[in-house]
């Protein structure tokens, strides 16, 4: 399944969770510009396939390459060029919003563009809660806050782990947006969503992870 | 694609120091919760006159090793929960994709939590070595061997910190990891103290400890690293 020009492509990972097998020889190839998601009902592995991608889980077997060279061996490189935004935020609940991007910020970037992070709070309707702790935001507006490092981190690789969650229409609408945009600049996306997407432009992929897989 | 790759890199003083003022802010906006371990350290060793009667003599022999002690069992009641904040809500996950060393990420947050949890004790020492009829000879020696023992045991309780991240009620186990480990630092630093109560020498048990700070420092920020990898790794 892997293309000539595939920048991440996975080969045939596998990966036990005790006895039961979660993901069964997936393979799967992603090159620049493309927009790939990953569908599959309850239980049939998503979360388990795009944390082994990102390298935060290791498969039991195959591997992930980006540009030729298994993540394993070099994981930084991959990192720098990786935004992964899993179920859980990542967002401190003691800080403002501002503070907890701003951490994130200076610790991947050299000199990061500050009039650009309050541009992207105020797009996502934070700009007059971003000095507030984030515990007093909604789940919603939590989420929104770790959108903003979509705009905020120039980065080839978005794995993003149910993006929608929590998100009402106008979330949904500024994320679909990002998307696309990236996509068309030349990155990539991977991400799964149990909502209906209205990608308008730019049909995405998908790759089906069926029930089958689950059982051993 | 390859414009982006020629972005500066980021200097390791960099991520260590946004990780620490970040970790000491969200320690001041709870700070009453990091108050906890002083106040148990002050009450255990208030305790000990009351329970064992007020003879000055009987308490100066054994005031060095109660306030070493409570300082160890202060320490290890903080460390439950050094890194399962960030565990909780997804941080942690982000330092380690973040593509930087996670052994400076966790260095800066064992650094912070020394400041928020083994400081307080550093300083409040002195008067609780009065409070135990330690002589005046003896509290400098004392301050600066709970500086360097609390230090160690930063260093070193954070490994079990982060080797207990996704065990559910993990307090009795990085107890029973971190305690053997710590045990060298407990004999050491009361040692210290003890020795100039008996008007000997202290400074060789310090440079002991001066020792095992500097070893603690270079090699736990490693282990701390590899133990997260895998507590993150294995998921909730």
């Amino acid at each position: 399944m892997t293309s000539v020009d595939a920048v991440l492509s996975a080969i045939d990972l596998t990966s036990w969770r005790g006895e039961t097998c979660v993901l069964n020889e997936v393979s799967l190839s992603l090159s620049a510009g493309q927009i790939l998601q990953v569908v599959g009902p309850n239980g049939s592995g998503k979360t388990t396939l795009l944390r082994t991608l990102a390298g935060l889980a290791l498969p039991d077997d195959g591997q992930v390459m980006w540009q030729g060279n298994n993540i394993e061996h070099d994981r930084s490189t991959f990192q720098s060029q990786l935004l992964y935004l899993g179920h859980k935020p990542g967002v401190s609940g003691a800080l403002t919003p501002r503070e907890n991007l701003l951490a994130f910020l200076h610790v991947r970037q050299a000199s990061p563009d500050l009039t650009q992070l309050d541009d992207a709070l105020d797009a996502l309707a934070l700009g007059e809660r971003k000095e507030l702790p984030c515990r007093w935001l909604s789940a919603g507006q939590q989420r929104r806050v770790a959108l903003a490092r979509l705009v905020l981190e120039p980065v080839n690789l978005w794995i993003l782990d149910e993006p929608l969650n929590a998100l009402d229409v106008d979330g949904i609408a500024w994320v679909v947006d990002r998307i696309e945009e990236h996509a068309e600049r030349g990155g990539m996306v991977l991400f799964t969503t149990h909502q209906p997407m209205p990608l308008v432009r730019r049909q995405a992929q998908q790759v089906l992870l069926s029930e089958v897989e689950m059982s051993s | 694609m390859s414009t982006e790759q020629e972005t500066p890199t980021v200097g390791i003083w960099q991520v260590f120091s946004t990780v620490f003022v970040r970790d000491l802010r969200i320690a001041f906006s709870s700070w009453s919760e990091g108050l906890n371990p002083l106040l148990f350290f002050v009450l255990v060793v208030s305790l000990f006159p009351l329970g064992i009667g007020p003879d000055p003599r009987l308490l100066s022999s054994i005031g060095p090793g109660v306030i070493w002690v409570s300082a160890l069992l202060a320490m290890l009641m903080s460390l439950d929960g050094l890194f399962a904040a960030d565990h909780r809500d997804g941080t942690l996950e982000q330092w380690v994709l973040s593509g930087q060393p996670l052994s400076i990420i966790a260095l800066a947050k064992v650094c912070t939590h020394w400041v928020r949890s083994g400081l307080p004790l550093v300083l409040m020492s002195p008067l609780l070595g009065v409070f135990l009829n330690l002589p005046t000879t003896a509290l400098p020696v004392l301050v600066v061997s709970l500086l360097l023992g609390t230090m160690i045991l930063s260093l070193v309780g954070a490994i079990g910190s982060a080797l207990t991240l996704t065990v559910k009620q993990g307090g009795v186990l990085l107890a029973l990891l971190v305690l053997p480990l710590s045990v060298p630092v407990l004999i050491f630093g009361a040692a210290a103290v003890q020795a100039v109560v008996e008007q000997r020498e202290a400074l060789g048990q310090l440079a002991l400890l001066g020792g095992g700070v500097m070893g603690a420092l270079a090699l736990a920020p490693v282990g701390i690293a590899a133990a997260l990898r895998v507590g993150v790794s294995s998921g909730d």
